[in-house]
């Protein structure tokens, strides 16, 4: 085994594949990047886990350095929100966890009793990103979170699990239980009218009538169960005011049932029997295209889900962790690096740097002095600080800027083009019918009622409500290859519609990881060694862009390293005294703005890098393209300072905005659409997710699509950000596409028409005609799509 | 030919009994995760530590 577990290359890390230090870390011959690694190796190597190596090569993921702390999973009562269920032996919970990538870790965490025997069962669900663990009483489900976390799979555990337990997707199940009894009808009513088809002799006779009391008996399911919801939904429309496509539907289901019924009772005639169960079979399995769509994703994220469940209170100098819930005014909390402000709350004692980005768009962190009062929603950078709270939970900013009432507005059901047509179809249809029966109710009321049913019957759009659903789950299913993830089929139908495209600026057209530096100053390539190696040490994200940006690998050794968090580092470097940090770190007085980072060698200022903003990967040709034939706006919550780098891309200076609040992102997006604009919004965080409901469209740039992302109704893979013009281009050849399908479907109904209104339609031309119009219109659909695809360079 | 009515009610019963089966399945929840299975299907049984080394042979034997 060990001769297939080594990795190709000895230059990277045995656990997660990251490039080794000058001095890696060793355990048995192998070698890791960091402790963390190697302490995960250490473990699984313990516990005879060592096959986790096997299945992929360098299946870890870099260990974050600072774990979340889960003392809060003691208090019971959290613990009893989380858990899904408990006896007196054993609790059952599910947890989501990011981490989980490949195979690899699906076999490590079905493992989880090797390393912890009071962990019976755990059972992955890949695409969910979920663990369902089964634990005995010996340990408690902190325990079993903390062992998961030494492993590198640390859960998210936020406050919208607790709120909103994940339910199983009872409507799915129930659609496809639908679909199956709908399936096995129509197999064995085919079967059994086949013989009248082909022709019985009179001897024969008997199986005739017997058949056809089968053939009824096996209609009533169908009728009764599986296409209940065109009747109930039609009937809702109708009450409404509304004609959808449900109505013709519902109303040719239930005149094929009686025709069929009386044909068959009264042994005139085989009756449609089979047309029936077949049309609702396909319908079924459209409406079931329909609703495939990403049910891992979640779409509906809020505030909830970005704050923990939990924060540490300080009560007489003791820390103790409470739910968010009971968090009360003058709590006094504790808030260590990395973790979230909940609660408005007052600066007490430490030195605070927060990261707003996600509440406000403001990339650069805000420093901020005791006393000073601190907004949910930062994230704190530098070490501990302690805070009193001015606010509950629910009354702060940032919750209340949420359960605002205009970030509540219900949009609209998008309406499809199927919608708008089926109006003036089930009118003409209902006219077709009464005016053919009316025709031969003069000379043959035989006649009439059969040629009155027959239009019913042959006209049933399911051709036409196929097409709308087989397109676009087509196309929904070539977004999905190409990363950008829909809420639904009608999503693309109001992509096709938009005309103005709104960016938010921080997170969405710029690049968080890749931040390009430049650097002032002069530095020779000995002294760029220098620093790439003391860098390398470092943690800090500017650390380690600086390390990837000057792109050398380690030569030497560092000597009195020492590292000032969040402020610099310093060490001894081939005999130099390097010092890198910030302004205030140096004890330099400068007037240089941003986040810079200064070196100094041998106590001799060097210059300094300076992380400028990078437009994500092929932003420039995108505004391009897009700019032709769209508005393109710029919302951002940001300073002013990218303004004169981003004039190219935004046409006048009015259609750029800085320092936007939330609020008004919100209201520049109303004003649009009280224009008869209709809006894309393109955004990524928290203080986007007012304008991404208020839009028409919104879209959440993320670059992991199982992180936190607001409420959307997209979500787009950063790596795919340049193709938003050919997903547009798409979405409007798909529209095309159904335009297409539902000329052809017409066509067929306008062929089974002109047999109906003479009132000469037999069931064998219904079971012909029905499933042809049906084939046809999934065939088209789903390879127009396709060609389109491929056109648009999107297969 | 009046077997053909026993037969039918045979074949009716038959495809009955599948019916139900799938409901069954869908019902306990098989149906809801179809990607996992596939993977964990693949992976190796688990070996006492003791036997580790033997494996090994046999896979470098290969």
């Amino acid at each position: 085994m060990n001769t297939l577990t080594k990795p190709s290359i000895e230059t990277s890390c045995y656990h997660c594949g990251d490039s080794l230090p000058a001095k890696p870390y060793n355990s048995g011959g192998k070698l890791f990047c960091c402790l963390g690694c190697k302490g995960v190796y250490q473990i699984l190597e313990k516990h005879n886990l060592s096959a986790y190596y096997t299945y992929n090569i360098v299946p870890g993921k870099l260990g974050k350095k600072n774990h979340q702390k889960f003392d809060y999973l003691d208090e019971s009562s959290i613990n009893e929100k989380l858990i899904d269920y408990q006896d007196e032996k054993i609790s059952a919970i599910t947890l989501y966890i990011p981490a989980i990538h490949c195979s690899s870790c699906i076999w490590l965490l079905e493992h989880l009793h090797q390393l912890n025997p009071a962990i019976l069962q755990s059972r992955t669900d890949f695409l969910k990103k979920q663990v369902s663990i089964t634990f005995s009483h010996d340990i408690t489900l902190r325990k079993v979170v903390e062992t998961l976390s030494t492993i590198g799979y640390e859960p998210l555990i936020s406050l919208q699990d607790m709120v909103q337990k994940q339910q199983a997707d009872q409507s799915g199940r129930k659609l496809v239980s639908k679909i199956a009894v709908a399936g096995f009808c129509f197999g064995n009513v085919m079967l059994l009218s086949f013989p009248d088809y082909f022709g019985l002799s009179a001897l024969e006779s008997n199986f005739r009538n017997f058949f056809g009391y089968i053939n009824l008996a096996l209609s009533l399911p169908v009728l009764l169960y599986s296409s209940r919801d065109y009747f109930s939904s039609a009937w809702n429309n109708l009450k409404n005011g509304i004609l959808n496509l449900d109505f013709p539907l519902a109303l040719g289901i239930a005149v094929m049932f009686i025709r069929s019924a009386t044909e068959i009772l009264l042994q005139t005639g085989p009756g449609f029997v089979d047309t029936l169960c077949s049309l609702v079979f396909f319908l079924l399995i459209g409406r079931w295209m329909q609703q495939r769509t990403y049910h891992y994703l979640s779409f509906e994220r809020d505030y909830r889900s970005y704050f923990p469940v939990a924060v540490t209170r300080l009560i007489n100098g003791l820390e103790k962790a409470v739910p968010l819930q009971e968090l009360q005014i003058a709590d006094r909390i504790l808030i260590r690096s990395n973790e979230i402000i909940p609660a408005d709350a007052i600066l007490l004692k430490g030195e605070a740097k927060l990261d707003f980005s996600f509440v406000t768009g403001e990339s650069a962190p805000v420093n901020k002095v005791l006393g000073e009062i601190i907004y949910a929603g930062g994230r704190q950078l530098s070490g501990a600080i302690e805070l009193e709270v001015i606010k509950p939970v629910s009354q702060s900013y940032l919750t209340k800027l949420w359960n605002n009432e205009s970030f509540q507005t219900i949009k609209d059901p998008i309406k499809t083009f199927s919608d708008k047509a089926s109006k003036y179809f089930s009118i003409v249809l209902l006219l077709i019918a009464f005016g053919s029966g009316f025709y031969w109710a003069g000379t043959d009321l035989n006649r009439a009622a059969a040629a009155f049913t027959a239009v019913l019957i042959i006209a049933c759009p399911c051709a036409l409500a196929l097409s709308s659903p087989f397109t676009l789950a087509a196309v929904l299913s070539i977004f999905d290859k190409n990363k950008l993830y829909l809420k639904s089929t009608e999503v693309i139908e109001e992509l096709a519609r938009i005309d103005t495209i709104v960016f938010d600026k921080t997170g969405t057209i710029t690049n968080p990881d890749a931040g390009d530096l430049h650097f002032t100053g002069t530095l020779s390539q000995e002294q760029r060694q220098a620093v790439s190696d003391l860098a390398r040490n470092s943690g800090h994200p500017l650390s380690r862009e600086l390390v990837k940006w000057l792109g050398l690998s380690p030569r030497h050794d560092v000597f009195h390293y020492r590292e000032m968090v969040g402020r610099g580092l310093s060490g001894m470097v081939n005999n130099h005294q390097i010092r890198i940090g910030s302004a205030n770190f140096l004890g330099l007085q400068t007037t240089v703005k941003g986040s810079a980072v200064h070196i100094e060698i041998d106590n001799y200022y060097c210059g300094y890098f300076i992380a400028a903003q990078q437009w994500r990967d092929g932003f420039k040709a995108l505004s391009g393209q897009l700019s032709v034939r769209y508005d393109l706006h710029l919302l951002s919550g940001d300073q002013d300072h990218d303004r004169q780098c981003l004039s190219p891309f935004f046409p006048g200076t009015q259609q750029m905005k800085f320092r936007q609040s939330p609020q008004q992102k919100l209201d520049y997006i109303k004003n649009l659409q009280k224009d008869g604009r209709r809006v894309l919004m393109v955004g990524d965080g928290l203080n986007d997710a007012g304008a991404l409901r208020q839009s028409n469209l919104g879209i959440a740039v993320t670059d992991d699509i199982n992180n936190f992302s607001p409420g959307c109704d997209g979500i787009l893979d950063g790596k795919a950000f340049g193709r938003l013009p050919l997903f547009i281009k798409q979405a409007k050849d798909a529209v095309k596409v159904i335009h297409m399908s539902f000329a052809i479907s017409l066509l067929y109904n306008a062929v089974g028409l002109f047999i109906a209104v003479q009132g000469k339609l037999s069931p064998l031309m219904a079971a012909i005609l029905m499933p042809m119009s049906t084939i046809t219109i999934i065939l088209f659909t789903t390879l127009c799509a396709r060609y389109y695809a491929r056109k648009n360079k999107l297969l | 030919m009046n077997m053909i009515f026993i037969l039918i009610g045979f074949s009716m019963l038959l495809a009955l009994i599948f019916l139900i089966a799938f409901f069954w399945a869908s019902k306990s929840g098989q149906n809801d995760d179809l990607y996992t299975p596939g993977v964990r299907i693949l992976f190796d049984d688990d070996k006492p530590a003791e036997d580790t080394l033997k494996s090994d042979e046999d896979h470098q034997a290969r």
